[in-house]
């Protein structure tokens, strides 16, 4: 299936029940906040899609606007100074920026789960672990305070939280960051959701466990034939877990590509630029390779292609015009499945 | 290699005609704005500021020249003529306009002349406790250890004490209470709440790494309290101080109120309120002015207070 | 002559250099004039000996009582050498900030020593301390935190020059910041702005800047890159590799990102728990390590190339790292190891040649803090 759709080509909404559609959709999002200086477009149509099992990672910078997306999609987002002035989010073919707040909650607080990056702050310190795990059960299913502990030490071992028994009273402060995190996962899991937003689930945590959080989340994943959706700036993660990429700039979805692919033939300069800037052993004692310039000012992000004023291949229509995120094929025309760009220049970049 | 630091200006050449670092705005990025003229900035654009601004201005002014404000004498009782006279509230600045009082005073001129015990207490006070209390808050939180142990509980001792209690029993054992006693009475209990903000925001402040960078080039004490420490931890200072202003005021006027604040002959709204409230059945007038002026005064400061903060929040930056 | 030896027996071996050469200086003018020689490239410029750092835990309110310690750093021995680059890696809560802020003497060691050109700066104040200060300086993590908000550009990075007046005259501060800007790539026109009006890789140049304002000789960088985006930490890496070949600058380059360190660094060390687990030069660490630390962490990193993870054995540490308030008996890491005995718990593994590459030429043979080191063929990171 192909992630992308050129936002032109984007059919209408189809009024299909829930077995035909994706089980999230976003589509041509935007969002913007207000602020004392201007409006900074955070995310400019933005379009992509997850299945169930599948693992979509959104990679980027800051002020790229992959936590924005995330944000929208949650309905965490502060409005105001955030607006949505376009675009749709689609769970199982059901547009959530339309329904009633009260179907809305529903999907949110059942269906799609999110973790962050700081677990500490999302624990409310003054509640046992066992308490804010078991309160999930108390509130949606109703459950007994005795059988709500049950349920939440059977969550922690399930993260594997090792003497989970014994543990399950304790606070927040008494766990390590690897620990806490997985009490993050096992909250998001608690009422069996079928997506899963993690939003840089490791960039706080020591490399060491780093590899154990992914790992399990990974694993619970396939058990529970979940989606995905990863958020991250680390090209290396990205390449261990995710199915699919998309690469973010500027708001915008500058390439997708099934992970294998990204890493051998990166269609977008900006990609690509990412990927060379990494060290690698050739080039000790060099100077790297750094894209110039810096990443945009939101509030006012470079006419044409966002990217162009930091691009070495930049020529007059980047300037001028915005390039749609097109399908990339091979050499000979064949179809890359899943491949997508949006440069005016894809074909030298993938292919010279 | 030159050749390296030429691409390296150019970059940033580059970068900044396109793409100005996002904390920066629009129009004003390429003026130098410090975080004072931010706030500064922010402040101009909220009309509240505005409102309580030109509030505490005028009251300034008639605290400074009563005279400018009415011509009638606060203290000329005129029992025979005035005695508690409704107000004539279509004679502007005349001095029937609020009516008089019990003793046939001109309202109007009692609440003109009694502005200035009020602003009075309120900035003696406030320069008090901000000047004491921010000293040795800086000095605990600077310096911390035994200095900060002794600092500290002396101001949970004093936290202790219940305010206007305290100050009523400070107050009681003077007999002649001018208004510096008044304003020494709250300073002395007062300073504890400024002492804890500043001490919390010097910890906060000293725990920077521009703090530790200061330290790294071998600063000294006085560099670092005066030109990292203490310009970053001010701003909740002033805020406190600020909105803790209208709260000295009111402090005062209850004090009067009960006697053990400013005696006659001092022109003070509180006394004015306790005089009033005797005959508040009949001519609730005698209460209703002072007691408006005052709820002003206090509301003024406040919401100036309230618009400081707003713009001073470092949340926002 | 302060002489290793007179420490006791738990001392790590440092057979690269056998012994310091401590100057006794009579008095501060000696001591001054010592710290202000040149050193010859290749020659060490500071030796850590023993380094150790205990924060005590008090409890009570008036009367403190001290009811334990964080032993953040516990015996860290490493010499740097001038013009080279020593990277220093390891996890949170390893002590590799607190070696940072010993090097600067911003702590005060609990015990051991540091000497820069053979002055023990643990035990420096005053004149001599300053003049220390002159030459190390250091680069911060966080470019947001490290520039005072309220302050110009120009006088963060003139603030050096007001507190060492002898370095630049009044009259030619503003050009010489003007031209500290320019070396590290800004506009010298943005001298007036503040440092909210710059990213996140500009304001690190600023920092850079202010640290290289005194013309130092020694540049401490705590994480220097790990708060900026990816696509900027390559411009920074590249600068500072430029400023170290124009001024002759030595590093201590402190990070997690494992990648970057190896590209930078002539040598690398790796901390666990307060202590060093493994040092040598890059390739002895990265392609040779023969801690088990070391292979666990190296092979933890997530590699940006999808198929890298299906070479190799891939070692997956359980458990988290102990407290550093009371870390596990005999080898700190013994906890998670794989190849833990008794011995582990019992006896303290020094940093040394390992006994079994004694003597050959083979890359195994650099200091390992290990009673059973040796290689493991995992994925390597940045490889």
């Amino acid at each position: 299936m192909t992630i992308m759709d050129k936002t032109a080509d984007i059919p209408a909404p189809r009024a299909g029940g829930p077995d035909d559609a994706r089980l999230l959709e976003v589509r041509d999002l935007h969002v913007e906040f207000h602020t004392r200086d201007g409006v900074a477009k955070a995310v400019n149509g933005v379009n992509y899609s997850v299945d169930s099992g599948e693992t979509l990672a959104v990679l980027g910078e800051s002020g790229s606007g992959k936590s924005v997306t995330a944000q929208a999609i949650m309905g965490i987002l502060d409005m105001p100074p955030g607006k949505i002035p376009q675009g749709q989010i689609l769970y199982r073919g059901q547009d959530m920026l339309t329904m009633s707040n009260e179907e809305r909650r529903k999907i949110r607080g059942q269906k799609i789960a999110m973790i962050f990056q700081d677990a500490l702050s999302s624990l409310n310190p003054v509640l046992s672990v066992g308490y804010q795990l078991g309160e999930m059960f108390r509130v949606h299913q109703g459950l007994s305070k005795k059988q709500a502990k049950a349920k939440a030490i059977e969550l922690m071992e399930r993260v594997k939280i090792p003497a989970a028994k014994q543990r399950v009273s304790d606070y927040p402060h008494q766990f390590s960051g690897g620990m806490r995190q997985r009490i993050m996962i096992a909250m998001a899991l608690a009422l069996e959701p079928d997506l899963i937003i993690a939003d840089e689930p490791t960039t706080a945590l020591d490399v060491t466990v780093q590899a154990q959080v992914m790992d399990l989340l990974k694993e619970l994943q396939t058990e529970f034939n979940m989606g995905l959706i990863l958020i991250t700036h680390d090209l290396g993660v990205v390449a261990d877990v995710a199915d699919k990429i998309a690469v973010m700039y500027a708001g915008r979805i500058v390439e997708t590509a099934p992970v294998h692919e990204l890493y051998k033939r990166p269609a977008h300069p900006y990609t690509r630029g990412l990927l060379d800037s990494i060290p690698r052993l050739d080039q000790k004692g060099q100077e790297l390779y750094a894209i110039k310039g810096l990443p945009p000012n939101l509030l006012k992000i470079p006419s044409g292609c966002a990217f162009n004023p930091r691009c070495p291949k930049a020529e007059d229509i980047c300037r001028t015009e915005i390039p749609a995120l097109v399908p990339v094929s091979e050499q000979d025309g064949s179809e890359l499945p899943g491949r997508g760009s949006a440069c005016h220049f894809w074909k030298e970049t993938i292919h010279g | 290699m030159p050749d390296a630091t030429k691409t390296e200006t150019e970059t940033e050449a580059v970068a900044d005609a396109t793409a100005a670092p996002s904390a920066a705005t629009g129009k004003t990025q390429d003026k130098p704005r410090s975080l004072w003229g931010d706030a500064w900035f922010d402040l101009r654009h909220r009309p509240m500021f505005w409102i309580s601004s030109i509030l505490l201005l005028t009251l300034l002014i008639v605290a400074a020249f009563p005279g400018l404000f009415t011509s009638a004498d606060p203290s000329d009782g005129d029992l025979t003529n005035h005695f508690l006279t409704k107000p004539e509230l279509g004679h502007f600045f005349q001095p029937d306009w609020f009516g008089y009082d019990g003793q046939g005073r001109s309202i109007y001129a009692r609440v003109i002349y009694g502005t200035r015990a009020s602003i009075m207490v309120g900035v003696g006070v406030t320069a008090a406790v901000t000047l004491v209390g921010g000293l040795l808050g800086m000095l605990a939180g600077y310096f911390g250890g035994w200095l900060d142990s002794i600092i500290s509980r002396v101001t949970d001792i004093f936290f202790g004490i219940p305010f206007l209690l305290g100050a009523m029993v400070v107050l009681n054992s003077f007999t002649d209470r001018k208004v510096y006693v008044v304003i020494l009475a709250l300073a002395f209990l007062g300073w504890t709440s400024i002492c804890r903000v500043m001490r919390a925001s010097v910890i906060t402040a000293k725990q920077a790494d521009y703090v530790t960078a200061a330290r790294a080039l071998g600063a000294g004490t006085s560099r670092i309290l005066f030109r990292h420490v203490l310009p970053n931890a001010l701003a909740p200072t002033i805020v406190v101080a600020t909105i803790a202003l209208g709260g000295y005021i009111s402090a005062e006027a209850t004090l009067s109120f009960l006697g053990l604040g400013l005696g006659e002959p001092t022109i003070s709204w509180g006394i004015d309120i306790a005089q009033g409230s005797q005959a508040i059945r009949d001519n609730p007038h005698a209460l209703l002015f002072p007691a408006g002026m005052l709820s002003l005064t206090v509301f003024a400061f406040i919401m100036l207070g309230d618009a400081v903060r707003d713009a001073l929040d470092p949340k926002l930056r | 002559m302060a002489e290793l030896d007179k420490n006791d027996g738990s001392m790590d071996a440092t057979p690269n250099v056998t012994d310091v050469v401590a100057v006794d200086a009579a008095d501060e003018t000696a001591a001054v004039a010592a710290i202000e020689a040149p050193v010859e490239r290749g020659e060490p410029i500071l030796q850590v000996r023993n380094l150790v750092k205990h924060f005590p835990l008090s409890q009570g309110i008036l009367f403190k009582r001290q009811v334990g310690a964080v032993k953040a750093v516990d015996g860290v021995s490493f010499d740097l050498y001038q013009g080279e680059t020593l990277g220093i890696v390891g996890e949170s809560g390893c002590g590799k900030s607190t070696v940072a802020r010993l090097l600067m003497a911003l702590e005060t060691a609990t015990s051991g020593e540091v000497f820069y050109k053979g002055q023990d700066i643990t035990r420096l104040s005053g004149r001599a301390l300053k003049a220390v200060r002159r030459n190390i300086q250091m680069v911060f993590q966080d470019p947001y935190t490290s520039l005072n908000p309220r302050m110009t550009v120009g006088d963060i990075i003139g603030e050096p020059f007001d507190i060492h007046p002898e370095v630049a005259p009044k009259g030619d501060r503003r050009a010489k910041v003007q031209e500290l800007l320019d070396v590290v790539g800004l506009n010298p026109e943005y001298i007036n702005r503040y440092p909210h009006q710059f990213s996140g890789g500009q304001r690190q140049r600023i920092g850079i800047a202010r640290g290289l304002a005194l013309n130092p000789e020694i540049i401490i960088c705590d994480e220097p890159v790990s708060a900026l985006d990816v696509s900027v930490q390559a411009q920074v890496i590249n600068l500072m590799e430029k400023l170290q070949d124009e001024f002759n600058l030595s590093y201590v380059f402190i990070a997690h990102d494992l990648s970057i360190v190896r590209h930078i660094s002539d040598r690398v060390g790796v901390m666990y728990l307060g202590k060093m687990a493994e040092i040598g030069t890059d390739a002895e660490i990265y392609d040779h390590p023969t801690h088990p630390y070391t292979q666990a962490l190296l092979s933890a990193v997530p590699v940006p190339d999808p198929e890298a993870r299906e070479r190799g054995e891939r070692i997956i540490l359980t458990g988290d790292v102990p407290s550093p308030a009371n870390p596990p008996s005999g080898c700190r890491f013994r906890t998670r190891c794989w190849k833990a005995q008794d011995k582990c718990s019992t006896e303290l593994p020094l940093l040394a040649v390992p006994e079994r590459f004694k003597g050959s030429d083979s890359p195994a043979a650099h200091e390992s803090a290990c009673h059973f080191a040796e290689e493991k063929d995992i994925v390597g990171a940045a490889s």
